[in-house]
């Protein structure tokens, strides 16, 4: 129970305001570039490649705002580009969240 | 019941034979599609342009290539997962699978066909196999530093002499693999190349090895025929400095993109094609594009050069003229343009668009569409003439 209100500021801080979940049909858009996009260097079942694998296991250890943080923004010094000019802070956020979960 | 059994034997042997004669065709006109979500391939004909079959079970093709036996009969498929299959094409059936390392990026055939390399990101280095019977011949790990740590390997090609040439993406290395003599490989390493070397091509004479870089502005240069000569820094500092858009996927060099004394490159994080002076190699121009270029291959002839793009501008093929570095066409055939093969005379073109299920084919001239054929979310189309080019 104390996690919940941790959780909801954590993600106004991403946002300042709280993130609806994106529609059925930009799921089904996101979940297309990440197989198949986020695929062509991290793997389509996402076991890794140029790219580190995001397998649940892997990916549980992180916070989210930082998978947040890095799939709108890249990480510097690596192949990994910012997504933001393609991905909305909802449309990572629900990324982040399918990673955590697992896609296969 | 002797008889009846005599009977059924010489039924199945003109069955047999029939089928024989039937199925004898050459392979020059053939060709191969991965389809990259299903793990299966496509095996296509450019004579009338069509689909002979599929075959399935070849594990995770998210990436993909392929080298043909030089009798065109044998495809060795390098899959995403360290998977390497040897399929008969004529046969449509796989000859052999083997899941060689956790996780491979592409491979090459030796000069004489006797030998098939892979290159691997996990664990990072080349092995190297019989091309017969998929037995491994040498595993060269790609250690570098302390040698504790290997490095992801990119950029495989073969080389004349019985050679491999490769990248370390990690450790900024070239090697030259000597497998002139199977049980006494070879090894000759140069380094400090530049900063994350991410593909590499060789030139169809074998000579000028090539690696792009992604960490910095430039390319890197071996002379082949004159190794003592070393690493060269080419296109230096490309960029000028400026900040490059974030790179949406990395581009792909393959084959050598050359008209006269030009050849064409793809610039990294800009939307720009580069040209290469190949005399002097120094930069002959730039031309403007409509997005990231990944494939920039030239039409057999060298008169056309055509090009795609990384999302979100991957709905598009542009074609640049060789003379006059223009660009004379614009093509947009549906979203997800991965990949384009020339028929072996360069007539026409075969593209697959992903996100649509479908190849497409295109006459080179008229840049007319000809045909759409149906395929699971396709990616690399090869084509066996390839079978008698250096490098692919």
């Amino acid at each position: 129970m104390r996690r919940t209100p941790l959780l909801i500021a954590s993600l106004m801080g991403i946002s300042g305001l709280a993130l609806a979940e994106p529609s059925s049909s930009r799921q089904g858009e996101l979940t297309h570039l990440l197989k198949q996009d986020c695929g062509s260097c991290h793997g389509m079942t996402l076991k890794g490649g140029l790219g580190p694998a995001l397998l649940p296991e892997i990916i549980k250890e992180k916070p989210t705002d930082y998978l947040v943080t890095t799939i709108l923004e890249g990480h510097p010094n690596t192949a990994m580009p910012g997504w933001k000019t393609m991905l909305s802070e909802e449309d990572a956020l629900w990324i982040a969240n399918q990673l955590k979960q697992g896609i296969n | 019941m002797i008889r009846i059994a005599l009977l059924n034997l010489l039924l199945l042997a003109g069955i047999a034979a029939l089928t024989t004669t039937a199925n004898a065709r050459g392979t020059g006109d053939l060709g191969l599609v991965i389809e990259r979500a299903n793990g299966s391939i496509q095996i296509i004909e450019t004579t009338t342009n069509s689909s002979l079959g599929r075959i399935e079970g070849l594990g995770d093709l998210s990436h993909a290539s392929a080298v043909y036996s030089r009798d065109e009969q044998f495809a060795y498929i390098f899959g995403r997962d360290g998977g390497l299959t040897k399929v008969d094409i004529l046969a449509q059936k796989i000859v052999k699978r083997k899941l060689q390392a956790g996780n491979s990026i592409g491979g090459a055939i030796s000069q004489d066909g006797s030998l098939v390399a892979v290159s691997n990101y996990t664990p990072g280095g080349v092995k190297i196999f019989d091309a017969k019977t998929l037995d491994l011949v040498v595993d060269i790990p790609a250690s570098y530093g302390n040698n504790k740590q290997t490095s992801k390997v990119i950029g495989l090609v073969d080389a004349p002499g019985q050679k491999f040439v490769f990248s370390l993406w990690d450790a900024d290395e070239i090697w030259v693999l000597d497998m002139s003599q199977p049980d006494k490989p070879q090894i000759q390493k140069f380094k400090d190349i530049g900063r994350n070397p991410y593909d590499a091509l060789i030139s169809p004479d074998g000579r000028y090895y090539i690696a792009g870089l992604f960490g910095e502005d430039g390319m890197a240069l071996l002379d082949l025929w004159n190794l003592d000569k070393g690493v060269k820094r080419i296109l230096d500092n490309y960029g000028k400095g400026e900040q490059k858009l974030p790179v949406y996927k990395m581009p792909h060099l393959e084959g050598w993109a050359m008209a006269g004394n030009f050849a064409f490159v793809p610039a990294v994080g800009r939307h720009e094609v580069l040209v290469i002076d190949t005399q002097t190699w120094s930069e002959a121009g730039r031309i403007k594009v409509h997005g990231q270029p990944i494939f920039v291959m030239a039409r057999p002839d060298g008169r056309h050069v055509w090009v795609n793009f990384a999302i979100p501008n991957n709905d598009t093929l542009q074609v640049i003229d060789t003379q006059s570095l223009n660009i004379i066409k614009t093509l947009q055939p549906g979203k997800g343009v991965l990949h384009m093969e020339f028929e072996p005379r360069g007539e026409e073109v075969w593209a697959s668009i992903r996100d649509n299920d479908q190849l497409v084919v295109y006459n080179t001239d008229s840049f007319k569409e000809l045909l759409r054929l149906p395929a699971r979310k396709p990616s690399g189309i090869f084509s066996t003439s390839r079978a008698h080019k250096t490098g692919l």
